[in-house]
């Protein structure tokens, strides 16, 4: 281990915030092959119609097949972004023989998956997907107790590694229930990317011990941003249901507060309903589930205005803290209403797209939030103190929590 | 010698017998009430490809009626009445279409293990994605025109949704039954079941938008038309 975890490297750590952002991207064209109910569109893989996937002429792009297909192509890219990370990351906190034979780790992982893939069984990609999933929990466990953040990397390779392969078994199995995971992970990682381009960064390695947080500003951040984590895997059950708006109006539901949900009212509600791209049926489940939706999203609005107030009047408004709870204020506004837009628009694909992005901005916001908060609190324990940041970030209205 | 003609004589007869004991079963089905206007397909319509194949708009088809009310598009068949065990042998393919990006026909009804000949007439390539819940589902690339491809069904189901993913608004229904003993009504709302042994019987009538209805029948030498009716729920 060296000093080297507290220095900053920029070019990492714009190349990390790339990559972050990249994966937003990624997010957004993710979002769009659901919302046009295209996921299936290309039923092999990791062919594409029988082509390589980098060979499949443009001229097949057509329809649902383009955003399914590009989906694919940016994913690609996106381990190739992430492999490169990981490694970078290795070579930038170590040194010597852990340098080494920590980078030839990380090829001999990424040589073994790509050769293990040339094995097109349900059962390798299921594998390989089981060992991304565990490598993934053994990266954050090493992380846990390691300094730098090499092993993040470790475990956001191995994410993506099986992030891949689900968003492939999803089709080759036709299951819906593995697009559930394949959109909740996303997010997931998503975060793991922000936190490793934070982590880089001069910012967090020089926040100040006197800008301590009260412990119940950091249950709150962890509290809501756990409650987006639900309210972003209701949403994913919802979409992967392919029936459609469940409920066709807002802030009513079938004009009622609550709607009706017995046989009777199903069968007026599916008999009257014009579907254009064959959905299923609604479901007296799928209703109930977006009911939660809403009234989660309430609870989420509440408890985001409630820090917003709190950091804003103990901390006081130049606290980043207190302006990163506005702006994720902001950004639940504007959630609820893309969310009231998707219906008012009937699911309209850039608009319940939008949703999945805002969504995503919302986990980060609250992420941040979190570890900033368990940042400033840790930082009153350690012996070599980076030196203190400027004005910027203390606020002289802080009180430190014991 | 004796006993030849003996045996070809109750071939005969049997033969006779079989004959007056089958009869063709007809009716219509009707909707009741006012349901929602067709809409226009507009992303057929805007699909570059898909929409060269069309001179005219094309619209859905939940509720397509004729005179007098006829409801096309309904499933009828035999719900239950045959003798357990019976065995059936399908007769030939069934055919599936994909036609200026449209699957033809919308409703249709097939036999256990029978063939289905799925075929892509259009010079666009399509995914035919069934989505049964009793049997395995499927999902294969159609890229090439013409190209031809055969699936069965081995458990009965009423009904399955067969779609296309890369043209989302293409989708139709097969009904599968272990027995031949169904027909789709034409778009006047007419059926015609061939040949159904006499007996007494449950018909049932699904549509998918409307719903189902049953009916007890009694198949003798006389039969009646059947008149079967559906509603909009209101």
């Amino acid at each position: 281990m060296n000093g080297s975890v507290n220095k900053v490297n920029k070019a990492l750590r714009n190349y990390a915030i790339f990559t972050a952002v990249y994966t937003l991207y990624l997010i957004c064209i993710g979002g769009l092959v659901t919302s046009h109910g295209v996921g299936m569109s290309v039923p092999d893989w990791p062919t594409t119609y029988g082509y390589n996937m980098f060979r499949f002429p443009v001229s097949g792009w057509i329809a649902g097949v383009y955003y399914e297909h590009t989906h694919r192509l940016v994913a690609s890219v996106l381990g190739v972004l992430t492999a490169i990370l990981a490694i970078w990351l290795w070579v930038d906190e170590t040194k010597g023989k852990d340098r080494r034979n920590g980078v030839i780790g990380l090829v001999v992982i990424l040589l073994i998956a790509g050769g293990i893939m040339g094995i097109r069984t349900t059962a390798v990609f299921v594998g390989i997907a089981a060992f991304g999933v565990a490598g993934a929990l053994f990266g954050l466990y090493r992380q846990s107790q390691a300094d730098g953040v090499r092993w993040l990397g470790f475990a956001a390779l191995s994410a993506v590694i099986a992030q891949g392969v689900l968003g492939g078994l999803r089709v080759t199995l036709n299951m819906d229930a593995i697009g559930i995971f394949h959109a909740t992970i996303a997010q997931l990682f998503f975060l793991l990317l922000v936190a490793i381009g934070l982590f880089q960064s001069g910012w967090w390695k020089c926040l100040p011990v006197s800008a301590a947080v009260d412990g119940r500003f950091r249950m709150l951040f962890v509290g809501t941003t756990l409650l987006i984590v639900v309210q972003l895997m209701i949403a994913a059950t919802m979409r992967h249901q392919h029936a459609g708006l469940a409920i066709p109006d807002f802030p009513l539901a079938y004009g009622k507060l609550w709607p009706a949900t017995d046989d009777a009212s199903l069968h007026f509600y599916n008999a009257h309903r014009q579907e254009m791209a064959g959905e299923n049926p609604i479901t007296r489940f799928q209703i109930i589930l977006q009911m939660i939706h809403r009234m989660v999203a309430l609870v989420i609005l509440l408890a985001v205005a409630w820090c917003a107030g709190q950091t804003r009047k103990v901390l006081g408004w130049t606290n980043p803290l207190a302006k990163l709870s506005a702006l994720w204020l902001g950004l639940i506004v504007l959630q609820v209403f893309l969310g009231a837009a998707t219906i008012w628009t009937g699911k309209a694909a850039d608009v319940a797209t939008s949703h999945v992005a805002i969504g995503s901005l919302s986990l980060i916001t609250g992420g941040v939030l979190s570890l900033v908060s368990f940042r400033l609190s840790s930082r009153r324990d350690e012996k070599n103190l980076a030196p203190a940041a400027s004005s910027s970030f203390i606020s002289k209205s802080v009180t430190s929590s014991r | 010698m004796k006993k030849s003609f003996v045996f070809g004589v109750a071939a005969i007869v049997a033969g006779a017998l079989q004959v007056v004991s089958a009869a063709d079963i007809a009716g219509k089905v009707t909707l009741k009430g006012t349901p929602p206007a067709e809409k226009e397909i507009e992303p057929l319509m805007k699909d570059p490809t898909c929409g060269k194949l069309h001179k005219e708009p094309v619209k859905t088809r939940f509720y397509v009626t004729g005179t007098d009310n006829g409801l096309a598009n309904t499933f009828v068949y035999i719900k239950s009445g045959l003798p357990a065990g019976q065995k059936f042998t399908p007769k030939g393919d069934a055919m599936l279409d994909q036609v200026g990006c449209i699957y033809e026909p919308y409703v249709s009804g097939v036999m256990v293990d029978q063939k289905i000949k799925i075929k892509n007439s259009d010079p666009v390539l399509h995914n035919v994605h069934a989505t049964p819940t009793a049997n395995a589902e499927f999902n294969f690339a159609q890229p090439v025109q013409n190209q031809v491809n055969e699936k069965s069904f081995s458990k009965p189901e009423v009904m399955v949704r067969f779609k296309c993913d890369v043209h989302p608004w293409m989708f139709a229904y097969v009904g599968v039954l272990e027995h031949p003993f169904f027909a789709v009504t034409d778009k006047d709302g007419k059926f015609t079941i061939p040949n159904l042994p006499a007996g007494k019987y449950t018909l049932e009538a699904k549509h998918m938008k409307a719903g189902t209805v049953t009916k007890e029948i009694t198949v003798g030498d006389k039969n009646e038309p059947i008149n079967l009716e559906l509603s909009v729920p209101q």
